[in-house]
């Protein structure tokens, strides 16, 4: 699911438009499995599955697979709709400079649930 | 589409608040029963436009919103530069009596959401005999912070995005899209700091669990409805206050924590048989 971000968040030039003035690397962790996004003028321009050394990126969210598998059901079950329903009930975890995240939250909470639309074909 | 007006009349209201003179937005539609609406935190009174088109409910109720000062269009007191807004339990019930008093208001049914939720129950316990009865929308007796509220008000971050970020997700994914947009957009609207000032009393002053268990319902009866998406006021939180205090209370499917505003048609379908209960108790 995670390696479908890229395309959906590239196909969909009203989310570039609105992340154009981001330059920022982020991680996702699924339980141990750690994956960088790299976001240029609001296009992922790498996508790097881990593991790694010593990773450098700006914020992470961390969650168990299970808490991803249900947050990217096209629609997902009460209290996984969104990433602060999950921090709420400390099923996710969200780390780091996180002044990118919070400076352009609706953008990345809509490349958050970007493999959503992988479900909903 | 041919031009047309609503039936709602929106007028300036001058008056004394908490001691200071104020000039205040109210917007009123309908006849009948006076029903006072009270909008969420870091919003306006634009979330009840639904409610103020809908004829099943004006046809009863004279229906009347207001912008709280420093929201939608009514003005911050002067000298709101030389302090920070922070609502507290004690102010947001003295300028809804003021209000209502203002306007000259026999006991009118009060309805609020969120922090309007929240007074109503403050109001249930401390003014029962003002109110012929009382609407809770997604009421929570307390709710924990969940994020660092510091990020709502600091200049390297704009405040209506962040605003309109951090509430997005309790509106129901199922909302209608053009809905979901209008309720994000009066937060982003909203002055800055003004949220985070709301939330003083949503997440710290106006914690009212130990007292939820004295309201007395029978000297004014109280209803709670919740959209089970929202998870800030969530529905176990309101199931508790019911259980509490004998109200009714309704988990209402398909929305979230904006219901008037998120999706007015499916809400009014559950606002309906409350206002009818109200106008034959």
């Amino acid at each position: 699911m995670i390696d479908s971000i890229p395309k959906h968040v590239n196909a969909d030039a009203n989310l570039v438009r609105r992340g154009r003035l981001i330059d920022t690397t982020f991680m996702i962790a699924i339980d141990d499995a750690y994956t960088l996004i790299r976001i240029e003028g609001g296009r992922v321009t790498k996508f790097t599955p881990g593991p790694f050394i010593t990773p450098d990126y700006s914020f992470s969210l961390r969650a168990s697979r299970s808490v991803w598998e249900k947050f990217w059901q096209p629609l997902p079950p009460l209290g996984f709709t969104d990433v602060f329903a999950l921090v709420k009930q400390k099923l996710m975890r969200v780390e780091g400079d996180i002044h990118p995240f919070m400076a352009n939250l609706l953008y990345f909470k809509d490349v958050i649930a970007a493999p959503r639309k992988e479900g909903a074909r | 589409m041919s031009p047309r007006f609503e039936p709602i009349t929106g007028r300036y209201l001058h008056l004394d608040l908490l001691g200071k003179p104020h000039r205040l937005y109210v917007e009123e539609a309908g006849a009948g029963i006076p029903l006072l609406c009270l909008h969420t935190a870091g919003s306006d009174a634009r979330q009840y436009r639904g409610l103020m088109n809908d004829p099943r409910v004006l046809k009863n109720f004279r229906v009347i919103a207001f912008d709280m000062p420093w929201h939608g269009k009514s003005s911050p007191p002067a000298g709101w530069q030389d302090g920070e807004y922070q609502l507290t339990s004690r102010d947001y019930v003295r300028m809804i009596l003021e209000v209502s008093d203002a306007l000259a208001l026999d006991r009118p049914v009060a309805i609020g959401c969120s922090i309007g939720g929240r007074i109503v129950l403050h109001l249930a316990h401390d003014h029962p005999e003002k109110f012929s009865a009382l609407i809770g929308l997604e009421s929570a007796a307390h709710t924990e912070a969940y994020y660092d509220l510091s990020w709502l008000n600091r200049p390297d971050v704009h405040g209506g995005m962040v605003c309109a970020g951090v509430v997005s997700g309790l509106v129901a994914p199922v909302a209608p899209i053009a809905e979901r947009w209008e309720t994000l957009w009066h937060y982003m609207q909203s002055g800055p700091g003004v949220f985070k000032g709301d939330l003083h009393f949503y997440m710290i002053d106006g914690d009212i669990r130990s007292r939820v268990g004295e309201i007395d319902i029978k000297r004014c009866p109280l209803f709670l409805l919740t959209g089970e998406y929202d998870y800030s006021c969530t529905a176990e939180a309101t199931l508790d206050i019911a259980k509490r205090t004998g109200a009714s209370a309704t988990i209402m499917k398909g929305l979230g924590h904006f219901p008037m505003s998120e999706d007015p048609e499916k809400f009014v379908s559950y606002l309906l048989p409350v206002l009818e209960k109200i106008r034959s108790q």
